[in-house]
């Protein structure tokens, strides 16, 4: 890639801070050129994205219809899946997969809801309502 | 306190705080490229049926922590890397080697990471960052893709060393144990062990068929079942994340194939075979090719293209990138080291 070929399009990293690309020169010499972002690459992050929105919403309509426990939602809306979610709170993978279980949810003591609820951030009440308060 | 250190902006972190922390303790010739090369940074492998983010595990450059490591070995430079099973050791021996006068390597999770953009902040644990003073109960932080450094308190930087998931950093710190000046003609050895360990993760046949130029090729034949597989949906979801792997930051763009080149034009200071200045073109030309297939990659999952054709032709940009890769690795097999 040429210097002057570097793009230039702000992109979310780039309201923050500009990124090192390498280029070369007028004569193949490399060097390095700050760059904005790449709109390629944004929409590859918006992809993303979309996919994470699209996953809290199948979670949500699962919790709605009492398919699973509102852990998922919060745990798809944390970008977390059972291995994170076991490492943040400390129970083992076996049992957030239990947790997920309405039925199994609904009988869990108010001491490991709080453990859910400080790793979401949010209080139990909201926790168990499915209640989003965004900061 | 505040250690005397200069914040060195990087492509990629871990090379970034690999210059940061050598070039700190001495070693006054080492630079982004030459770290990348002599650490054999670069590399490609697709790992099926694994999901990270619930995209595919691609990855195009080596496991996070080896080129720090290789490169520190390679110039026989002792390192200190230490995990932690408790929070409060962690803290006290990373307060104990700044008091010590040692900037530290420190590897973190991004997702809490607060001067991150929101955008930017999944649960990924192989970012690198170096911190190198304290004050109030707060750290200083030069992270190196920044433009500049960081505050972060002590639970917030106590939260990223303790993030969970794969690769869990469980507090691991790292930095050299001494400061010593590297001779050039150490410099030189390295570079060129670091390209035999390069040739040989990228072209031998011990890698097997998900690694190196035999993962690219593997890789472009999938990308062409794609479409019949996953649906043009699930398909275009797989090649936004192979772009991010390739061209998010960290990579210096085209999956890290330019900073291979900028490399071998280094390398020729030390070296002086004329072979390393024609192979850096071949990488460049590689590194052009990937960023052509992310366009194509990017009409897909913009959903402007989508037909068996396109993916073809998605599949066949990787296959002609390998056939690239193979002869400059080759080339750089066959040169004569003088």
């Amino acid at each position: 890639m040429k210097k002057e070929d570097v793009p230039q399009d702000l992109g979310a990293l780039g309201k923050v801070t500009k990124e090192i690309c390498y280029a070369t020169d007028e004569n193949g010499k490399y060097t390095t050129q700050l760059s904005n972002g790449w709109d390629i690459k944004s929409t590859a992050l918006d992809t993303a994205w979309q996919n994470v929105e699209e996953r809290i919403a199948a979670a949500k309509q699962k919790v709605l219809n009492k398919e699973a426990s509102p852990i998922l939602f919060f745990m798809e809306k944390a970008l977390m899946d059972i291995e994170i979610l076991a490492g943040y709170t400390g129970f083992w993978q076996w049992q957030v997969k239990r947790h997920l279980k309405p039925d199994v949810f609904n009988g869990l003591s108010e001491k490991k809801l709080q453990k859910y609820a400080r790793v979401f951030n949010v209080s139990v009440a909201d926790l168990k309502t499915m209640t989003v308060n965004e900061a | 306190m505040k250690l005397d250190f200069n914040h060195i902006q990087a492509a990629h972190c871990e090379n970034g705080v690999t210059v940061g922390l050598l070039k700190n303790s001495g070693v006054q010739q080492i630079t982004e490229p030459l770290a990348f090369g002599i650490g054999a940074g670069l590399f490609f492998v697709y790992i099926p049926l694994l999901k990270i983010n619930n995209g595919p595990v691609i990855a195009f450059r080596t496991m996070p922590g080896l080129i720090f490591k290789r490169t520190c070995k390679a110039l026989d430079i002792p390192i200190v890397r230490k995990k932690f099973n408790s929070k409060e050791a962690a803290e006290k021996f990373l307060n104990d080697c700044l008091a010590a006068g040692h900037p530290v390597g420190c590897q973190v999770g991004v997702y809490y990471l607060p001067y991150f953009p929101r955008e930017y902040r999944f649960h990924f644990n192989a970012h690198n960052l170096i911190v190198f003073g304290t004050e109030d109960g707060n750290y200083m932080v030069s992270d190196p893709v920044m433009e500049g450094t960081n505050i972060m308190s002590a639970y917030e930087l106590e939260r990223v060393r303790f993030a969970k998931g794969a690769l869990a950093p469980n507090g691991q710190l790292y930095y050299p144990r001494e400061n010593k000046p590297v001779t050039d003609e150490q410099i030189k050895t390295g570079i060129i062990s670091g390209v035999k360990k390069n040739v040989f993760n990228m072209i031998s046949p011990l890698m097997g068929p998900i690694a190196g130029v035999n993962g690219i090729k593997y890789t472009g034949n999938k990308i062409k079942q794609w479409r019949d597989k996953l649906g043009t949906k699930e398909a275009g979801a797989y090649l936004a994340q192979l772009v991010r792997m390739q061209e998010e930051i960290g990579t210096g763009g085209g999956g890290f194939r330019y900073i291979y080149g900028a490399f071998l034009q280094e390398a020729h200071a030390y070296i002086s075979n004329d072979d390393l200045l024609e192979i850096s073109t071949q990488f460049t030309a590689s590194g052009d090719l990937w960023r052509e297939g992310a366009i194509q990659a990017a009409g897909i999952y913009k959903g402007r293209l989508g037909s068996q054709e396109d993916f073809n032709k998605m599949g066949d940009y990787l296959l002609e990138i390998a056939e690239i890769e193979r002869k400059a690795f080759v080339a750089l097999k066959n040169i004569k080291w003088k």
